[in-house]
C-alpha cells in the first residue's frame, strides 16, 4: 500500500488538527493544497531579512530579493524542462496566464472566419477567454467532445483541428473527470495544421513530471497554490520567438525600455510580460515549494497518488447509490474524483462529510458546459495530493456510507 | 460528533418538505415571475405568483433543482406565505434573511414563518445560508417586480 511520502504532520501542521470534533481528511486539492512548512519559512524568511523591491535597486538588500527571485523563474524553468528562463513569466495563476495569452497572442493573430479549438470539460478559465475573444474576433469556437468514458476524444480532435484553427487550448488534466489528455499528440495535430497549441496545466503540473519541451506546447498556464505555494503566484511558459513576437500584455513600471513622449520600448523577456511590482513573495515560496515537491520526486507523487486511486476508486465505484464520473478504471484516473450519492445534492453531501472532518467540495467547478454536457447540475468532488494516506481514503468511504444511511433514515442517532 | 450535528440542520420536517415539496408546480396564471440562480452551486428557482387585484398571494408555485436544503426551504416559503398580502410576504422575506444570519427577531415574527423557521439553525452552517436564502430572495424580488435572472455573485 501507498506508504506516506512525507512527514505530513510535521511539514503540514494545518492537517493536524480536528475539525468539528474529528480528525481533518483534506481532499480539496484540486481547489487549493495546503503548504508544507518549507513554503511558509521561505515566506517569512524573505519578508524578515530580505525584503525590498527587485530589479531597480542598487543596495543590498534589493539585490538579495533580486536574486532571490530570479533563482525562483530558474527553479520552475527546470522543474517543467524549459530551455531557457526568459521563456517563464510570473503571473497572477493560471487563469492569469491563459488571459494573458488570448489578449496578446490571440489578439493579434486571431481574425474573422479563423477557428479557436477547445475541449468540452474545460475549466471556465481556458474557455472564457477563447469564447470571448472568438465574439470579438468573428472567430469560431469549436469544442472536441469526450469517449463515453469520459477521455478526450481524439478522433474527435482530428476533424475540429482544421487549417483555419489558429489555436488549440485543452487542459493536460481535468479538474472533474479525472482524465488526462495527450498534449503532445494535441500539440502535434494543432502544429500539422498551422495552429498553436496552449496547455493549461493547473491540475497536472502539481500532481505528475511535466516536460514542456518534450509535449512541445506553445504556451503552458499553471497555478503555484494548486502546488504547495502560496495564492496569487503562477507561471506562464511560452516559446520564447512567440513571446518575442507578443505585445505586452500591461504597461507600467519595470516592463520598458526606453519611454519617451510619443513612444516606448520594452524591456527584454520575461520581464516585457511583468508590468509592476510582482509578486515577488509569491516567486519565492514558489520557488519552495518546486524544491518541496523535487525533493520528494514527481514520479513518487504520481505513483502515490495512483495506488490510492487504485485503492479507493474500485470502492467508491462498488457502493450502491454511488456515481463515479469519468473513467471507471483507476489506471485511466487521476485523483481528481468527481461523484454523486443518488438522490441527494453534493452540498449536502459535503456538508454531511464536513461533519465527519473530511473536505470535499461540491458544485459546476468552474465547469458549467461540461456539467450540461454530463446532464448534470453539479458534483461532489474528492481530490487526493501526496499528503493523503489509505486511512484517509477508509474515512472518506466510512463517511460517504454514514451520509447514505443519515439520508435514507432521516437522522442518526447521537452518538 | 460526526453526523449527530447534522440533526440539527436536516430536521425531519425539512427532510419531508425536501422529499415531499410543497406547491412544486408551474401556476396556470400568474402576475409575478422571477428566475434564480445560485451560481455557486448552480441551484435554480423558478419562482410564480399569482397576486389577487388587491395584492394578495392567490396562488403561488416553485420549479427548479437544489439541494435539500434550498428545495425544503422554497417548500416552506410558499406554504408561509400563501394568502398573504405582498406587504405581509415582504416583511416575513426580512424577517427570514435576517433569522438566517441570526440577527434577533419578535417571536411572533419567527412563529409567522411556519415551519420555516425550523431553519434558524442555518447559520451554524454559513456555507448553507445562501441555500435557505434563495427562495425567500426570489419572493422579494417578484414581489417587487424586479428583473429575472439576477444572480447572485459568484464565488
Amino acid at each position: 500500500m501507498a506508504q506516506k511520502l512525507s512527514e505530513s504532520l510535521t511539514d503540514f501542521p494545518i492537517l493536524n488538527q480536528e475539525v468539528n470534533d474529528e480528525r481533518l481528511v483534506y481532499l480539496d486539492n484540486a481547489a487549493t493544497a495546503q503548504k508544507p512548512n518549507q513554503v511558509v519559512d521561505a515566506l517569512t524568511h524573505f519578508y524578515q531579512h530580505d525584503n525590498a523591491n527587485v530589479h531597480r535597486g542598487v543596495h543590498t538588500l534589493a539585490e538579495r530579493a533580486t536574486a532571490a527571485y530570479e533563482d525562483a523563474r530558474h527553479k520552475v524553468q527546470h522543474f517543467i524542462h524549459a530551455e531557457k528562463p526568459t521563456e517563464i513569466i510570473f503571473t497572477k495563476g493560471a487563469t492569469d496566464g491563459l488571459n494573458l495569452v488570448a489578449s496578446t497572442y490571440g489578439e493579434a493573430n486571431v481574425t474573422a472566419g479563423d477557428e479557436i479549438v477547445i475541449s468540452i470539460m474545460e475549466h471556465h478559465s481556458n474557455l472564457i477567454p477563447w469564447q470571448q475573444l472568438a465574439i470579438k474576433k468573428h472567430a469560431t469556437l469549436k469544442y472536441i467532445e469526450l469517449t463515453a468514458d469520459g477521455e478526450l476524444d481524439m478522433a474527435d480532435a482530428a476533424t475540429k483541428i482544421t487549417d483555419k484553427t489558429k489555436i488549440v487550448a485543452v487542459a493536460h488534466a481535468s479538474n472533474v473527470m479525472g482524465t488526462v489528455t495527450p498534449v503532445k499528440q494535441l500539440a502535434k495535430l494543432a502544429h500539422d495544421h498551422g495552429a498553436i497549441f496552449v496547455g493549461d496545466g493547473a491540475q497536472s503540473v502539481p500532481h505528475m513530471p511535466v516536460d514542456v519541451t518534450d509535449l512541445d506546447v506553445d504556451f503552458y498556464a499553471f497555478s503555484g497554490h494548486k502546488m504547495m505555494g502560496p495564492t496569487g503566484i503562477g507561471v506562464l511558459y511560452g516559446k520564447e520567438d512567440l513571446l518575442q513576437a507578443m505585445p505586452p500584455y500591461q504597461y507600467g513600471g519595470e516592463m520598458i525600455g526606453f519611454v519617451h513622449r510619443d513612444n516606448s520600448t520594452w524591456a527584454e523577456l520575461p520581464w516585457k510580460f511583468e508590468a509592476g511590482t510582482q509578486n515577488i513573495a509569491g516567486a519565492i515560496g514558489l520557488g519552495a515549494a518546486v524544491d518541496y515537491l523535487t525533493n520528494i520526486g514527481m514520479d513518487r507523487i504520481q505513483a502515490h497518488e495512483q495506488q490510492l486511486v487504485d485503492y479507493l476508486l474500485p470502492k467508491m465505484e462498488a457502493m450502491p447509490g454511488v456515481t463515479v464520473y469519468g473513467p471507471q478504471d483507476p489506471a485511466k484516473h487521476t485523483g481528481v474524483i468527481a461523484f454523486n450519492l443518488d438522490n441527494l445534492h453534493p452540498h449536502d453531501v459535503a456538508t454531511a462529510l464536513d461533519m465527519e472532518g473530511v473536505a470535499v467540495r461540491a458544485g459546476h467547478h468552474c465547469a458549467q458546459p461540461l456539467m450540461d454536457y454530463l446532464g448534470l447540475v453539479a458534483t461532489a468532488r474528492a481530490s487526493l495530493y501526496l499528503y493523503n494516506t489509505q486511512a484517509d481514503a477508509d474515512k472518506l468511504l466510512t463517511a460517504l456510507q454514514e451520509t447514505k444511511e443519515f439520508f435514507n433514515h432521516g437522522t442518526v442517532k447521537a452518538e | 460528533m460526526g453526523l449527530s450535528k447534522l440533526n440539527s440542520l436536516y430536521r425531519e420536517v425539512i427532510l419531508d418538505h425536501a422529499d415531499h415539496p410543497h406547491h412544486k408546480h408551474d401556476l396556470a396564471e400568474s402576475t409575478n415571475t422571477i428566475t434564480l440562480k445560485n451560481p455557486t452551486c448552480g441551484d435554480v428557482i423558478n419562482l410564480e405568483i399569482n397576486l389577487t387585484p388587491d395584492d394578495k398571494i392567490a396562488d403561488i408555485g416553485f420549479t427548479g433543482d437544489g439541494c435539500t436544503i434550498s428545495q425544503s426551504s422554497a417548500s416552506m416559503m410558499t406554504d408561509a406565505v400563501m394568502g398573504k398580502s405582498k406587504e405581509e410576504a415582504l416583511k416575513m422575506a426580512k424577517t427570514f434573511s435576517d433569522m438566517a444570519i441570526g440577527k434577533e427577531h419578535p417571536q411572533a415574527d419567527l412563529d409567522e414563518l411556519q415551519d420555516a423557521a425550523i431553519l434558524s439553525n442555518i447559520m451554524q452552517f454559513p456555507a448553507r445560508i445562501k441555500c435557505a436564502t434563495l427562495s425567500w430572495w426570489a419572493l422579494q424580488r417578484a414581489l417587487l417586480e424586479e428583473t429575472d435572472d439576477t444572480s447572485e455573485e459568484e464565488s
